[in-house]
């Protein structure tokens, strides 16, 4: 290793206000001082201004110039480059707008990789190149700072009389915890009863004065069978103000105009309260999935499967939309449906079953 | 009376005096700027993480001038014509206003998008190595603590991030974050309640994700770091065993300027990467996926990366519900709270349960190497394959698109995958550990396999060995090394007989010395550098 590595710590301090010193001296000095010992030091290029040197120096000009010229770039595309959007159809004329994030992230990042290159190249190849060790002085304490540190903070204890004074004990401990308990209890007013809100969808009659709710799309046109093709399948809402809304974000249905022969199966599947549910060939599943609550919104018409993309839960629409593969267990509840005098569908009742995610108290 | 002149020169040693004159400031300057780092590619994996948390802080800041955290329902006017016309909250609106109307909005964004990710991803890399390394021993089990509960923050902070926007995905996820809380037994609907203020999705969980968003989470997050890399600073860094190193030293270059202007120029890259990214790739065009309707989703709707071994989690588990005496325990519940209770708090306490079966109370400043401890190698391994195969199936329905599989097949897959493959996994590294460990004694006893055949006086061919040390024992042979824990080279190339393969960022560890060097005469620490890393 080098010279250095000799000057063993056990030397003479040297006198650092001797002007015969020079400035590594008195730097190597206080490295021994502190404990740290130089196991190899030299320069990155002993002989100076060698060509290599040269040649290191100016790539790092280089890329200093660069940082200058994309930050000068990036205030320039900032400032001057057109950034307004427009809209423009696949394959019609290029805009320079399109452009401008682009550009703004190439000069900025032209702008930081020229620093971060220059100085990275700069500490690696222009540094001394050195190696030292130092000691860690770590595993805790003397044992007698220990204790007089140990029989300090007990005697604190000991001068408060705490341990003397149980009925002080007794007083500060109530006096202190109901504090604790009125620094949280103003959270307390987040915590309302959930009420009903989980059992009741958009479709219970209470939403509308006790009318029946009708069924509508989302842009409010009332659904009337003729709009539901065979094999076909709708999103329905409740026909109510907000409906389509994320306010009844329970109440998004699927309303489904079943092939004969499915309709078939499906009626002769209903469980008993869903006798008579369906109107016609026409069935309406809550479009909520029982999993943890996504739209379950892919119908796949071969295999009757309603399928819902979070996790791949399958329902078998002509049999009751019970699971039949993922993670989900309970069926999609049905919304019972009629059509009124004027030809528009309604739902009978609200969902028979609380819709969604199952929760503790559903049972 | 002559005025005094002016001296630059005498500037800077004039005004360091006053300060010390006032804060007695020589002695702990001169310890920052000596201080000596031990240096190695692995420990710049906590640097990125830092560099994009500062990344986070500056780009979120701007964002904030604009963003309005609110669900008021308003209708869009802005200068992307495909939603014009269309009701959307303000939190949405003013997304699109930021991507679209405000100056150089769209590159913040997509820069803090990326940062974040970025972010997470080196925590998760940086915890690996501090893992696989050991570097979480007795001392340093309270900064695994700490690091691991920054991990934690990390991950709700961005699942934040990702809701804020209200956009079609992020109500997606706020959907599944209901349907999650509302599945703990007992409190379930109550807590989703409290947390929604109401019905969901109510009015109020933008703005309550916002508040944690950008004041709470980031405010502890600044904290802990701040006494993260504080410990790591007071502790001084551990080192990997080499030439010189022991449990009681640390060898490398001083903080000023070696270490210092490394770390600088390096977060500039980590900056310009991040900036690159943030201005060429396209993150999260939540333009392209309308605003949160309740009624819709589109397939292969993805969480962030990070998310994702969750969500696969949640997908793979089977459909058990519980329900009797009118109770119901919901089947999400087992996956998606007990799952990630697990997740969140058996690695949180790892250094302790391995202490309790390695009884180990010694202080470990000298790393190990992943082989050196195959137990603790393959537990690693183990668990990282668990958080590949559910973050896979987090992207199950996207795999089985791509590759033609059916979706029932990957969901059967994964779920027989998640119970075999981590013990698979378990013992395979074990063994690769103990084939490892057991080349490098070869080699040390051997020398190194050159490649070379020679032939011997009986005709038979032999590769000849480089032997690692000149030293013979008493038969002439050459003297069996006894392994210290420090790398041990297998090619020729690695004790200068070619230059190094690869020169530059991922610097060829030292070249052995042929002994372990003699330190200062008299000093027994070359005995204790002999044992280091020896079990
Ligand atoms: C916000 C996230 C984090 C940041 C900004 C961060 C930053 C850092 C930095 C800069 C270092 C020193 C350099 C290095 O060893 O890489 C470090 C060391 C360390 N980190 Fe982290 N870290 C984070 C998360 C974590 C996590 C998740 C863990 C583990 C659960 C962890 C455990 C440790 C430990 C034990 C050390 C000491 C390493 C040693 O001395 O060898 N950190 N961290
Ligand atoms: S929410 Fe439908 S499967 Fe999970």
């Amino acid at each position: 290793m080098s010279a250095a590595h000799h000057d063993s710590s056990a030397a003479e301090p040297v006198d650092v206000t001797d002007g015969k010193l020079t400035k590594f001296d008195i730097v190597k000095e206080g490295l021994r001082r502190d404990g740290i010992e130089i196991l190899h030091y030299e320069p990155a290029f002993p002989v100076p201004g060698t060509k290599a040197e040269k040649r290191i120096e100016r790539f790092i000009a280089l890329c200093f110039t660069v940082a200058g010229l994309g930050a000068l770039g990036f205030v320039a595309v900032f400032a001057f480059w057109p950034w307004e959007y427009e809209f423009a159809e696949l394959g019609t004329a290029e805009s320079w707008s399109k452009w401008y994030t682009p550009m703004l992230g190439l000069t900025l990042g032209l702008a930081l990789a020229g620093l971060g290159i220059g100085i990275l190249t700069w500490s690696k190849k222009l540094l001394p190149v050195e190696e030292l060790v130092q000691e860690r002085h770590d595993g805790g304490s003397a044992q007698e700072d220990r204790i007089i540190t140990g029989a300090t903070l007990s005697n604190v204890v000991d001068e408060t009389g705490i341990k003397r004074r149980p009925l002080l004990k007794r007083a500060l401990l109530f006096g202190a915890a109901p504090l604790g308990l009125a620094a949280i209890a103003p959270l307390g007013t987040l915590i309302t009863p959930p009420g009903d809100d989980l059992v009741t969808t958009g479709f219970s009659p209470a939403k509308n004065h006790g009318e029946p709710v009708r069924l509508m799309l989302k842009d409010g046109t009332l659904v009337r069978p003729d709009m539901v093709s065979v094999g076909g399948q709708i999103t329905v809402f409740p026909a109510i103000p907000g409906g389509a809304t994320n306010e009844y974000a329970d109440s998004p249905t699927l309303l489904i105009h079943l092939r004969q022969e499915d309709a078939d199966k499906a009626r002769a599947n209903a469980y008993d309260m869903y006798k008579g549910a369906m109107w016609g060939n026409y069935i309406a599943y809550s479009k909520i999935c029982t999993h943890i609550g996504c739209p379950a919104s892919l119908y796949e018409q071969q295999t009757n499967r309603l399928l819902c993309p979070c996790h791949q839960s399958q329902f078998l629409i002509t049999d009751n939309a019970k699971p039949v593969f993922g993670p989900a267990t309970r069926h999609l509840p049905q919304l019972p449906l009629a059509v009124n005098e004027d030809g528009v569908f309604y739902a009978v009742s609200d969902f028979l079953v609380p819709i969604g995610p199952a929760f503790w108290e559903r049972g | 009376m002559k005025r005094r002149k002016f001296d630059a020169k005498q500037m800077p040693a004039k005004i360091g005096n006053e300060l010390d004159d006032r804060f007695k400031l020589a002695s702990p300057v001169r310890g920052l700027l000596t201080k000596v780092f031990p240096d190695h590619w692995s420990f710049l994996l906590g640097e990125i993480a830092l560099f994009s948390f500062i990344v986070l802080l500056l780009t979120g800041t701007f964002l904030a001038l604009f963003f309005e955290p609110s669900m008021v329902h308003v209708v869009y006017d802005g200068s992307y014509t495909p939603l014009r016309g269309i009701g959307m909250s303000k939190a949405y609106e003013s997304t699109l206003h930021i991507s679209f109307d405000v100056r150089g909005g769209l590159v913040i964004r997509q820069m803090h998008h990326w940062a974040a990710l970025l972010f997470v991803a080196s925590i998760l890399v940086h915890m690996g190595r501090v893992f696989f390394s050991g570097a979480f021993r007795k001392p340093r089990e309270a900064n695994w603590v700490i690091g691991f509960i920054l991990f934690i923050l990390a991950f709700f902070e961005g699942l934040m991030g990702y809701s804020i926007p209200d956009d079609g995905l992020s109500g997606t996820g706020l959907r599944i974050v209901h349907g999650i809380t509302e599945s703990i037994p007992l409190i379930g609907s109550w807590a989703a309640h409290a947390l929604f203020g109401g019905e969901y999705p109510g009015e109020v969980i933008v703005t309550r994700f916002y508040i944690l968003h950008v004041l709470l989470i980031p405010g502890i997050m600044l904290a802990l770091i701040a006494v993260h890399v504080g410990l790591v600073f007071a502790q001084k860094h551990s080192q990997w065993p080499g030439p010189g190193r022991t449990e009681h030293n640390v060898v490398g270059y001083r903080m000023f300027p070696n270490y210092v202007s490394k770390q600088g120029g390096f977060f500039m890259l980590v900056f310009a990467v991040i900036a690159l990214m943030g201005g060429l790739f396209q993150i999260n065009p939540i333009w392209l996926f309308g605003p949160y309707e309740a009624s819709v989703v589109s397939s292969g709707s993805q969480p962030d990366f990070y998310v994702m071994f969750l969500d696969g989690l949640v997908r793979l588990f089977p459909s058990w519900e519980l329900s009797g005496f009118g109770f119901t325990l919901p089947a999400v519940f087992w996956p998606a709270v007990v799952g990630m209770g697990v997740a969140f708090t058996v690695p949180l306490l790892y250094p302790f349960i391995e202490r309790r079966f390695t009884k180990d109370k010694a202080h470990h400043n000298l790393l190990e190497r992943p082989r050196d401890n195959p137990t603790r190698t393959a537990v690693g391994a183990m668990v990282t394959s668990i958080w590949l195969i559910t973050t896979i199936t987090g992207a199950n329905d996207i795999v089985a698109d791509k590759f033609n599989i059916s979706l029932n097949a990957m969901t059967w897959g994964g779920r027989i995958g998640i119970v075999v493959i981590p013990v698979i996994t378990f013992f395979i590294t074990r063994r690769i550990c103990l084939g490892l460990q057991q080349h490098d004694r070869e080699v040390l006893a051997h020398g190194i396999e050159t490649g070379i055949m020679r032939r011997d006086a009986n005709g038979r061919f032999y590769e000849v060995h480089q032997p690692l040390t000149s030293e013979v024992d008493e038969h002439g042979h050459p003297k069996v090394l006894e392994y210290n824990g420090w790398t041990v080279p297998k090619k020729m190339n690695r004790v200068g007989a070619l230059l190094p393969a690869v020169k530059g960022f991922f610097k060829p560890v030292e070249l052995p010395s042929e002994t372990p060097r003699r330190e200062v005469e008299g000093d027994d620490r070359s005995r204790e550098e002999i044992e280091a890393g020896r079990r």
